[in-house]
């Protein structure tokens, strides 16, 4: 457990990646987590087949694919929301900072507060804004009104939502637009200062202009977070990603550089789904 | 034509029809099931005007004077089979029950009396009604006053006998003061005293000290109860001082002392006005009043009080415990045949029979946890049990066994109800299982566990049968709350309402007296359920719109 409390960087090893051309880009990259051989069972069927991957620290990285292609299953692995699926079994490893997540040592709760996870509906807490922002905080027993009220302000700010609920902070969060339910969400869960955000289908409940802010926030916190988003929506996708993996029935088909998968994408599998000739 | 038919079914009508007929149906029923109950009930706290006529039965001829009551029509074969002789062919007659009261005069109260026997009806106006102490009403002219001393008729007669009603209803209420306070008090620290000593006793301590302290304390307390028996006695001297002179119908003067009346009016000089002010007195005192003459006269304050403050301890036991149980079942007992079974118990619980629970609460409850609790904490008032007898505990926590599976229900339905993303939410920002549960589960589930209380109060509030087994009994010398330590006696046996009215209806002496009051609280039961629902209902529409989560 110790070990996962400090953050560390790593070198990309070489000698893996050079066997895999799809990575060429980032291995100039720092590396934040890393899949070694994973597989994924739902009972008897696998849903994820000997996955590797290497995804970059303070950069987006996109899955994209056809539905039922394990793009969120492999996206809540990272957090270890799976676990809270009974028929769910996994093999290999998930190394966040160098140290596997699905060590029987880890405190689940605490990495689960590292890998912060934003859902495809908005869901905020019957609670009132402020309520909803704090709720990490509290978690971990802060009580001090000063320290909450400096966090969520900062975290609504980030979110940029702060100019449209100041003065309604007590107000019942389910009271707002869906849009701005969602960036709540995003908000309460940067109060935390998570190390990884992951983002799963987060603009696909919402109307084109709450799409558009959503992209732009996520814009603003690469800086700050490794981001990793689920879409389905190939545009946005090449929008505000800087990596992108294309999956297919379980498998990562392609990932590299975003431009270069869209533009030249090297696997026919790959192209034939960006250009459409898939449903 | 047969097209036609055939599109009408199509269209659905007929099934509009049927289901708000039925909803018709039942809400006829229910209405119609309150109205009569509260005409019945409430009715009877008019004051009626009192009749006087000459009755002719064969060859006797009485004068009476009376309210009244009730009137049917029977056929002439029924009478005869009676003796009573009426002129005439009709076959059927019409017939009327009359109040005349004056039990103490022998004869019934009540007294049916034919339409066609009546001789000329008057309303005198000068025809009182006395409500007394005991014997019931007595109905007669009042013809004069007197204190020992002097005698008063004629003009200041009326006001000198009501200023005189309510110097005796004074002392009474100071006799009862003394009575039910002091003395009361008085008696439950000899007791006390007689336990501790009992326990010195038990302990085989021989210290003489502790016994002569005892002893001193008794001898105080003694003391104390000379003085107030002298101050009672007095009071009593002094309430016994006047009486009154009434005449019956018939012409005989019966002296009352005005020690047993209530209460004097003359019904048949009031105005509208009077009578709705009278009417709001007689209510208040059915609420208000303790019961008296074996329960047919008076009010029925300690069933409302025992009724409540049974349903409310039942709460207070059923909610924590079928909401712990519903956790458990619903978020960590694993799936499989065990929990199964578990949850087709309780679901079964719930169709069990009210008296095997009371059956039940007497066997377990009362017999072995009481008469161990009695082993254990109170061996000095043995053999007189203290628990290990029915009381309102053991009822309270019967009614809690029998409306448990309601709440465990409502709960995990609850529980199942919030949206699968409210708990990932909750857990990807780093909250265990248990801390998601406490800070936002539970109070998302309190809507349903209010439905799941409101249930078991509706449930518990009309239960008789097992009461009638762990506590309820007919007449309780004095209610479960009151100014000595340690102010809740869990262990006393209290008054309830749905076995008032088995009592009232059933078990009492006087039926014809009885049988508005059986309505009057019939009536008192249901608003205080239906009041006992709103507060429950009020509390999780608050919680409810606090805890609104988006219909998706």
């Amino acid at each position: 457990m110790n070990s996962l409390n400090e953050p560390r960087t790593h070198a990309i090893d070489l000698s893996s990646l050079n066997k895999n051309e799809k990575l060429q880009d980032i291995q100039q990259e720092k590396e934040c987590l890393r899949v070694d051989n994973l597989n994924l069972y739902y009972g008897q069927k696998q849903a994820l087949k000997n996955i590797n991957m290497s995804i970059p620290e303070k950069k987006v990285t996109a899955f994209i694919g056809p539905s039922g292609c394990g793009k969120s299953t492999l996206l809540r692995c990272f957090n270890r929301m799976n676990d809270l699926i009974d028929s769910v079994r996994i093999e290999g490893r998930i190394l966040l900072h160098g140290d596997d997540i699905y060590n029987k040592e880890v405190n689940v709760a605490e990495l689960r507060r590292r890998v912060g996870m934003v859902f495809q509906k908005p869901n905020p807490f019957p609670k009132s804004v402020y309520e909803n922002v704090a709720y990490g905080l509290r978690l971990q027993g802060i009580k001090n009104r000063r320290i909450l009220d400096e966090v969520v302000e900062r975290s609504l700010r980030s979110a940029a939502l702060w100019e449209e609920v100041k003065d309604r902070l007590d107000d019942n969060a389910m009271g707002l637009s869906g849009g701005q339910q969602q960036r709540l969400v995003i908000a309460r869960a940067i109060a935390i200062e998570p190390e990884v955000l992951l983002l799963d289908e987060p603009a696909s409940a919402l109307d084109p202009i709450s799409t558009l802010k959503i992209e732009e926030l996520i814009f603003e916190l690469k800086d700050e977070y490794t981001i990793v988003i689920v879409t389905h929506n190939m545009q946005q996708a090449a929008r505000v990603s800087d990596y992108t993996a294309f999956m297919y029935i379980g498998d990562v088909v392609e990932f590299g550089d975003t431009n270069t998968l869209f533009t030249n994408p090297k696997e026919k599998q790959t192209e034939d789904y960006i250009t459409g000739r898939y449903g | 034509m047969k097209k036609m038919n055939s599109n009408w079914l199509k269209s659905g009508t007929p099934w509009i029809w049927l289901t708000g007929g039925a909803v018709a149906v039942s809400l006829v029923m229910v209405i119609g099931l309150l109205f009569l109950i509260a005409i019945r009930g409430l009715g009877q706290f008019w004051p009626t005007e009192i009749i006087s006529f000459e009755y002719k039965q064969g060859d006797q001829t009485k004068t009476l004077l009376g309210e009244v009551a009730d009137q049917e029509t029977v056929q002439r074969e029924r009478l005869q089979a009676l003796g009573i002789k009426v002129p005439g062919e009709e076959e059927w007659i019409t017939r009327y029950l009359l109040k005349i009261g004056n039990r103490d005069q022998g004869h019934p109260d009540f007294v049916w009396v034919e339409k066609l026997l009546m001789g000329d009806v008057s309303t005198p106006p000068d025809a009182c009604v006395i409500e007394r102490d005991e014997w019931g009403n007595f109905y007669g002219y009042l013809q004069s006053f007197s204190d020992q001393n002097t005698t008063v008729k004629g003009q200041d007669l009326w006001k000198r006998v009501q200023k005189s009603i309510a110097r005796r209803l004074e002392l009474s209420r100071q006799i009862k003061e003394i009575e039910k306070h002091q003395i009361g008090k008085i008696n439950a620290q000899v007791e006390q005293l007689r336990l501790e000593k009992r326990r010195l006793e038990l302990d085989n301590v021989t210290d003489e000290a502790a016994y002569t302290e005892i002893k001193r304390r008794r001898s105080l307390l003694d003391k104390k109860y000379q003085s107030l028996q002298r101050t009672l006695a007095d009071l009593y001297q002094k309430v016994k001082r006047d009486s009154i002179v009434v005449m019956t119908s018939d012409g005989k003067e019966v002296t009352l002392p005005i020690a047993k009346v209530r209460r004097i009016y003359q019904p048949n000089r009031m105005s509208t006005l009077d009578k709705i002010g009278f009417y709001f007195t007689k209510m208040e005192e059915f609420i208000t009043d303790d019961p008296r003459e074996a329960n047919t006269e008076g009010g029925i304050f300690p069933a409302i009080f025992g009724t409540a403050l049974m349903v409310m301890l039942m709460s207070i036991i059923v909610t924590p415990f079928g909401v712990i149980a519903a956790v458990y079942l619903h978020e960590y007992a694993k799936k499989g045949p065990l929990t199964r079974t578990i949850r087709i118990a309780v679901n079964n619980l719930a169709g069990v029979p009210s008296i095997v629970y009371g059956v039940f609460g007497l066997g377990f409850f009362v017999y072995l946890i009481g008469g161990r609790v009695d082993q254990i904490f109170f061996p000095e008032a043995l053999p007189a049990p203290t628990f290990g007898t029915p009381g309102l505990l053991w009822s309270s926590l019967t009614l809690a066994l029998l409306t448990l599976p309601v709440v465990i229900i409502a709960t995990e339905e609850g529980l199942s109800r919030i949206p699968r993303t409210i708990r990932e939410g909750s857990l990807a920002l780093g909250a265990t299982k248990a801390e998601t549960l406490w800070r936002t589960v539970l109070p998302m589930t309190t809507p349903a566990m209010m439905t799941g209380l409101i249930l078991a109060v509706a449930r518990a509030a009309g239960e008789v049968a097992p009461l009638m087994m762990v506590g309820v009994v007919k007449l309780a010398p004095s209610l479960p709350i009151d100014d000595n330590y340690p102010f809740l006696h869990l262990d006393r046996k209290f008054m309830h309402l749905g076995f008032h009215i088995y009592d009232v209806g059933f078990q009492s002496p006087n039926v014809e007296a009885a049988r508005p009051l059986v309505y009057a609280t019939a009536f008192v039961l249901v608003v205080l359920i239906v009041a006992l629902n709103l507060l429950a209902i009020k509390i999780r529409n608050r919680l409810r719109e606090k805890y609104i989560t988006q219909a998706q």
